[in-house]
């Protein structure tokens, strides 16, 4: 019966033939639309006698970035400043996205403190900074901060420490030869770490009886690291600043607009993460942590064992649109002058070489990839701290 | 942020527009929809500044004013869009704007590769450092160690690099993305020196709380010629825009001004004078315009000297002095062609 219906059916009238055809219509139409705008574009191009293509990559760039953690002069090129925005980019992004769950984890658990004034004080801070515009607030803290501070003629000095307006200067480590017994050591005290945890682990399997790994690996890495920078005979010498003509000279130094950028970013992510991190303890059932301490738990050991573990499957899928927020966001700090990626490529490297269209397109590839690896990141951590069923 | 949406759309709506860059005259354009789209600053004293009834003026409005007046015989068909630095070629070259009007620096690398022609030069100009008196800095070459404020997507951050490095001297460079929260952060101190053209120098100082307090250095370390743009392949437009100015220019030579003009054209006997203001031969036909575009240039805008005056002029709050900017005969370098 049924058999026979199909075979009578016309072609046009079956649902799966019909789905078929639209999608193949609507695949034909996006790739006509997609190819007409991008023929267009060459032809304008051509027509306006711009030129196109990356090989400006290759040229030398000529302008200064302020801030460089590769080697980079003027006579560097285009490319290589590329890199250097891209990795400062990533920098304030890695930085603040852990900067930013320290404080949300701080201000969530605050916000829920049976501490009257502790609880009130998270609060404020939580719907003032997430209710106020980021650009405001980072203007807010750049101008706020070099209002402050004074003039570098009269830093407020700290033993080898500066602190003025123009930064934050502290004596800078450089490396001598004796230096890689120092890693070496340090490394060494890694692995022993792990092969200590690792072993806590099974004993605890197999005998219940519990030993302080955590404490005593942080001894370990510590300590060890310590006594073989000593016994290495102390292979660091520092480069000091000192004060000069206009600014302090030599030495490291963390400038305004760094840590204007930084703590726009993280207090603000912060005070959004506060929130979820709330969310998340406050699904797990109030039910569950009676249940532990009528099993004689203390409660330090039901928030790790019981209820984090639990609160953390609602936790990490909201948070990771806030580390992605974050490292989008990182492109204001062009408005400061942290020279990042819009600073940078879509700023200066667009204006001197013209070329819009592909020193955008570098950018929405940086900002695509970089996105997707921590989406890519946060959705495999948030597999691996899901329910097991069993 | 704002901008960098703006620069997006437009890079839209490059690849969207069907062709209507280089062949279209941009004459037809202006007249059918009756007015110039004139691309400015965002605001620089003297130059291009909107005043708080939003009524534009300065150096840079005046050279589009003078158009829509060669056009139209009215100079007020004039619309304006402000640009910041870093939006302004993507501006004209979209065709969102028509002329580009914005102290730009003409340069090799813009004139050749952005799809843009430089008509002249309506200013000329270098760039200068400003330093706070109380550092007690005379000259340019004791900057060593200095940290510099300038604003981004300008010909200034290549200069500033080019003067320090020549000089082997040290520096720290900090570029903010607009002009306005550079020198916010030059006065709060973040900076030892502010850098940019002279011409915005003044114009800037004059902005700031305590002008007194600070103090231009005498180097000039870069050539700076400033004039109107337009879109590459449009000839007749770019010929009205660079003979706009260049009647001003004449004019000025002639003795020819707003004060004058009506007087002069009624009068004169001088056929070179009566040539450009219309009074004899059709010199306007050639560009698609009346005859008497050039008195209405005169008319309604006045001469280069009359222009420069009234914005930037030694009574003005810029107070620049004419320098270069004066009349080849009178020891500076503006030296137009002849009408005839």
């Amino acid at each position: 019966m049924s058999e026979k219906t199909t075979t009578n059916t016309s072609f046009f009238n079956d649902a799966g033939n019909r789905a078929l055809l639209f999608q193949v219509v609507l695949l034909t139409a996006v790739v006509a639309i997609g190819y007409y705008l991008f023929h267009n574009l060459q032809a304008n191009l051509q027509n306006q006698g711009i030129s196109t293509g990356f090989a400006f990559l290759n040229e030398p760039a000529g302008f200064p970035i302020l801030i460089h953690l590769i080697e980079y002069t003027e006579a560097g090129t285009y490319g290589r400043a590329f890199l250097v925005a891209l990795i400062n980019t990533m920098l304030i992004s890695f930085i603040g996205i852990v900067l930013a769950t320290i404080i949300g984890v701080i201000m969530g658990l605050a916000r829920l403190s049976q501490n009257w004034l502790v609880a009130r004080l998270a609060t404020v801070y939580i719907e003032t900074l997430r209710n106020i515009p980021l650009l405001l607030q980072m203007f807010f803290w750049y101008f706020a901060v070099l209002a402050a501070l004074p003039h570098p003629r009269d830093s407020i000095i700290f033993g080898d420490f500066f602190l003025n307006k123009r930064g934050i200067y502290s004596p800078n480590p450089i490396f001598q030869d004796g230096f890689g017994v120092v890693i070496f050591g340090f490394l060494a005290c890694v692995v022993a770490s792990i092969a200590l945890i690792i072993w806590a682990k099974k004993r605890q399997t197999r005998t219940g009886l519990w030993f302080p790994a955590y404490w005593t690996s942080c001894g370990i890495i510590v300590f060890g690291t310590i006594a073989c920078y000593f016994l290495a005979g102390a292979p660091v010498t520092f480069d000091l600043p000192e004060a000069s003509r206009f600014n302090v000279k030599g030495g490291m130094v963390l400038v305004p607009e760094f840590v204007a950028v930084l703590v726009a970013l993280s207090t603000y992510t912060g005070a959004f993460i506060a929130e979820i991190v709330r969310a998340g303890i406050l699904s797990v059932s109030w039910g569950q942590t009676e249940a532990a301490r009528s099993l004689g738990m203390r409660d330090s050991i039901t928030q790790r064992l019981i209820v984090l573990p639990q609160a953390l499957r609602v936790i990490i899928p909201p948070l990771t649109s806030q580390y992605l927020n974050l490292a989008k966001n990182s492109s204001l700090g062009a408005a400061i002058a942290y020279p990042e990626l819009v600073a940078v490529v879509m700023g200066t490297t667009l204006n001197q070489t013209g070329q819009a269209i592909e020193t955008i397109g570098l950018c929405m590839l940086v900002y695509g990839s970089l996105s997707l690896s921590i989406s890519f990141f946060m959705n495999w951590y948030n597999k691996k701290m899901s329910l097991v069923e069993r | 942020m704002k901008s960098n949406v703006g620069k997006i759309l437009s890079t839209a709506a490059i690849a969207a527009t069907i062709s209507t860059g280089a062949a279209a005259a941009t004459l037809d354009d202006v007249k059918a929809k009756g007015f110039i789209q004139c691309g400015v600053s965002t605001g620089v004293p003297g130059f291009s500044n909107a005043d708080s009834t939003g009524k534009w003026s300065g150096i840079d409005v005046d050279a589009c004013r003078a158009v829509s007046a060669a056009i139209f015989g009215d100079a007020d068909k004039v619309k304006y869009t402000p640009l910041s630095a870093k939006e302004r070629f993507t501006a004209l070259q979209s065709g969102e704007i028509d002329i580009l009007s914005r102290n730009t620096t003409w340069t090799y690398t813009r004139d050749a590769s952005l799809g843009l022609d430089f008509t002249t030069t309506n200013f000329y100009d270098g760039q200068g450092f400003m330093v706070r008196k109380d550092l007690g800095v005379e000259k340019a070459m004791e900057l060593d160690g200095a940290t510099v404020c300038t604003e981004q997507g300008t010909t200034t951050e290549l200069n500033m690099a080019d003067f320090f490095r020549k000089h082997n001297m040290d520096y720290v460079p900090v570029v903010v993305q607009k002009a306005d929260e550079a020198l916010s952060a030059y006065a709060s101190g973040r900076c030892d020196v502010y850098t940019t053209d002279k011409s915005g120098l003044a114009a800037h100082r004059s902005k700031l709380s305590d002008p007194s307090a600070h103090m231009i250095l005498p180097e000039t370390i870069s050539k700076e010629p400033l004039g109107p743009v337009v879109r590459h392949g449009d000839n007749q437009w770019k010929d009205i825009v660079t003979w706009t100015l260049f009647v001003q220019i004449n004019a000025e030579e002639m003795g020819i001004s707003s004060k004058n003009v009506a007087k002069i054209k009624a009068e004169s006997t001088d056929p070179g004078i009566r040539r450009l203001v219309g009074a004899e031969g059709k010199m306007g036909e050639a560009l698609g315009l009346s005859s008497d575009w050039a008195y209405n240039i005169i008319a309604e805008v006045g001469n280069y000297g009359e222009v420069f005056e009234r914005n930037v002029g030694p009574d003005t709050r810029v107070g620049l002095p004419r320098g270069v900017n004066n009349l080849w005969t009178e020891g500076g370098v503006l030296y137009a062609p002849p009408v005839r």
